[in-house]
């Protein structure tokens, strides 16, 4: 094999490389922004492990949401926000309302600003963690229970929590 | 391929549709990157002249944000990287003595996948609908969950256009490291193949990246992935940060091969050997890595944490050292040089004065807190163009002026040149320099109606960039006018030429270094 034929493997296989490595970022993505928690992801399952609660100061934690434009449901936070010592565990709860004349499945998806709280902030229960199905015209209170650890930076005053509601598509295609 | 002069059309076309020959290619490149330059820049008129006054004067605002998107596409994939692309395949086997690209026939398929790449994307012009009006970065969810339908073809056709250039790159790379003539060492190399073998490492490490990208867009679009999508577990920035990862890297593709252009030139007619050309090499590289390391410096406002926006700051700031490297090293050799001003210096010229203004407006925005007034204003659409224009084109007209009279056997008419040169200068300062006032007042991009305040400065932009349009027409009448007639130019045809290319007589035979040149090292 001669040596433009060599070179042009090797090079080939760079590229291939290249290729595999630009879809390799998108778990190495994941893993990184969970690991150091940086873009605002909470947990996806129930936990707790706190410490106690810091009373010295307390934050404020707002509440907001979204809905896909496709889902035609009404979907709110009872209460808009609330003021909380860290180290608390605190019981908020979502209202949703399917509008539509057939069953439903949803998923809400949240959001934390500063993403740098997004670690601190610890979901115990939350309706994230499943689908929703709701019934045609069903309303229904869906709980939060969340507490934010003590060791949250001190600069950080305020919280906003939100979630978007997506439809789910059940196996189409 | 022979190359007797049949008559007919369908020889004609056979020619050229089956030419290996690197000279023929390199033409083709030319060639086609000059067409989509005028169709572009017509598209750079239409949004300006659009801009001229505030409201919606001439077009719907759809149609504005699809010609910011395909001005853009256009101008980096169809212009200045073929373009760079012609230059490497008619110098490169001139420069290094080899009597042709390491493999003719992927040459020849390199080339001829753009015309259709970008056929297909043109044609979504001209398809019911939108076509894409995303802008040239394609973020996600506007090109996957709001994407026209029309977005497909342009996935298509990046495709194909990535294919294109990672085969050149390849072709590239095999012919700088296997073909050069025996003596011709890495310490004697032309910088100018020093630059596009780094370039050429380049190209072969982010095209994949950006073709996985528009991959990941295809399947978000049409098989129900998540990658860029929220709702699916995906996240719309990891689009970003893919984007980028290629986006960074992408305009030093666009701008090394242009440094490569300007150390040719100055020594030429500075008379002079280039002042400290190792530096200048290793300067290439460390830009060439330092562009890996920065790409979210086009996200400070995403939302990224505090440390990555440091670091990021840092590595950013750290590329002016290399590049100051650069361009004192130019001034350098200009210093005590018998200089003299012939239309590639001038461009080479204009290149060291403005690109130098377009890297300080970098070095700007590279500082976060600024950044964030900064990031998506006109402000950066003023930096982008000092820097592509008098960056990378200037490069292209220089290194053009400097080989067209050895490709063609005639010299190209100085006056021409001149004009050409001195319209550019004025219309490009008089249509960009209002940009940067226009942002840091406030003005948003990719926004087809402004607020009345900002009339002035636009009318003036809207005004410098048709003498800059129009002033380019000089230069297709100058290359048209140069191949058909002109003044017989010498083998050496500068005076202060040094390289192996000008020790071939003028035009270049179709074969040339048949037989591997012996290097002359007296100069040395």
């Amino acid at each position: 094999m001669n040596k433009n034929n060599k070179l042009l493997i090797l090079l080939t296989l760079i590229c291939i490389f290249m290729f595999a490595f630009s879809f390799a970022l998108v778990p190495f993505y994941n893993l990184l922004c969970k690991t150091l928690g940086i873009n605002g992801k909470t947990n996806t399952s129930g936990v707790i492990n706190k410490s106690a609660t810091d009373f010295s100061r307390s934050i404020t934690v707002g509440f907001l949401t979204t809905i896909n434009t496709q889902l035609p449901w009404d979907f709110y936070p009872k209460i808009k926000q609330i003021a909380i010592h860290p180290g608390e565990t605190i019981k908020t709860v979502y209202i949703a309302k399917n509008n539509s004349d057939n069953t439903m499945t949803a998923q809400g998806i949240p959001s934390i600003t500063p993403p740098l709280a997004a670690k601190y902030f610890k979901k115990i229960a939350c309706f994230c963690f499943q689908k929703q199905t709701l019934q045609a015209h069903q309303q229904i209170e869906m709980p939060v229970v969340f507490y934010v650890e003590p060791a949250l930076p001190r600069n950080i005053h305020e919280i906003t929590l939100s979630y978007s509601l997506y439809q789910v598509h059940s196996s189409k295609k | 391929m022979d190359h007797s002069h049949k008559t007919g059309i369908l020889s004609y076309c056979k020619r050229w549709l089956y030419t290996t020959n690197h000279k023929d290619i390199g033409t083709l490149y030319l060639w086609l990157s000059c067409i989509l330059f005028f169709f572009a820049g017509i598209m750079a008129l239409l949004i300006r002249a659009e801009l001229f006054q505030p409201g919606m004067k001439l077009m719907q605002p759809e149609f504005y944000n699809q010609l910011v998107t395909f001005h853009g596409l256009i101008m980096i994939f169809g212009v200045i990287m073929p373009a760079f692309a012609g230059l490497a395949n008619w110098q490169i086997p001139l420069m290094i003595g080899a009597p042709d690209m390491a493999f003719p026939r992927l040459n020849n398929w390199s080339f001829w996948l753009l015309p259709f790449a970008f056929m297909l994307m043109t044609s979504t012009l001209f398809m019911s609908g939108l076509a894409p009006n995303f802008g040239w970065t394609m973020y996600a969810p506007l090109s996957t969950t709001y994407g026209p339908p029309s977005t497909d073809f342009l996935i298509f056709a990046i495709h194909l256009m990535g294919l294109s250039s990672i085969l050149a790159g390849i072709n590239i790379i095999a012919t700088i490291i296997n073909m050069r003539a025996p003596g011709m060492t890495w310490k004697r190399l032309p910088i100018f193949i020093w630059s596009w073998l780094i370039t050429a490492f380049l190209l072969l490490g982010v095209m994949p990246v950006l073709a996985g990208t528009v991959t990941m867009m295809l399947f978000d679009r049409h098989f129900g992935t998540g990658f860029f999508n929220a709702a699916g577990g995906g996240d719309p920035l990891l689009y970003q940060h893919l984007f980028w990862f290629f986006g960074h890297p992408e305009v030093y593709i666009l701008i090394l091969p242009a440094f490569g252009v300007i150390s040719e030139v100055i020594p030429t007619f500075s008379r002079k050997a280039l002042f400290g050309r190792t530096a200048m090499i290793y300067a290439i590289a460390a830009i060439a890595f330092l562009s890996y390391i920065v790409w979210a410096h086009h996200m400070f406002t995403s939302g990224i944490p505090l440390i990555a926006q440091l670091i990021f700051m840092y590595t950013t700031m750290l590329i002016a050292v290399p590049t100051g490297i650069k361009v004192f090293n130019w001034i350098t050799t200009m210093f005590k040089g018998s200089i003299s001003f012939e239309t590639p210096m001038l461009f080479a010229i204009g290149f060291i004065f403005m690109f130098t203004i377009g890297g300080f407006s970098g070095l700007m925005l590279s500082i976060v807190p600024a950044d964030f007034q900064y990031q998506d204003t006109y402000f950066v659409v003023g930096h982008l163009h000092y820097v592509l224009i008098p960056g990378s084109l200037f490069a292209l007209y220089s290194g053009i002026y400097y080989w067209l009279p050895k490709w063609t056997g005639h010299m190209y008419s100085e006056k021409l040149g001149r004009w050409h040169f001195w319209l550019s200068v004025i219309g490009f300062n008089t249509a960009f320099i209002p940009m940067h006032f226009l942002g840091l007042a406030g003005m948003p991009r990719r926004i087809a109606d402004y607020p009345i305040q900002f009339t002035d400065f636009n009318q003036m932009a809207t005004f410098g960039a048709f003498i800059f349009g129009f002033g380019q027409l000089l230069f297709l009448i100058m290359v048209i006018k140069t191949i058909r007639k002109g003044k017989k130019a010498t083998a050496q045809v500068w005076e202060g030429a040094r390289g192996l290319e000008w020790t071939i007589p003028s035009p270049a035979p179709y074969h040339s270094f048949i037989t591997s040149p012996k290097i002359d090292t007296k100069n040395e």
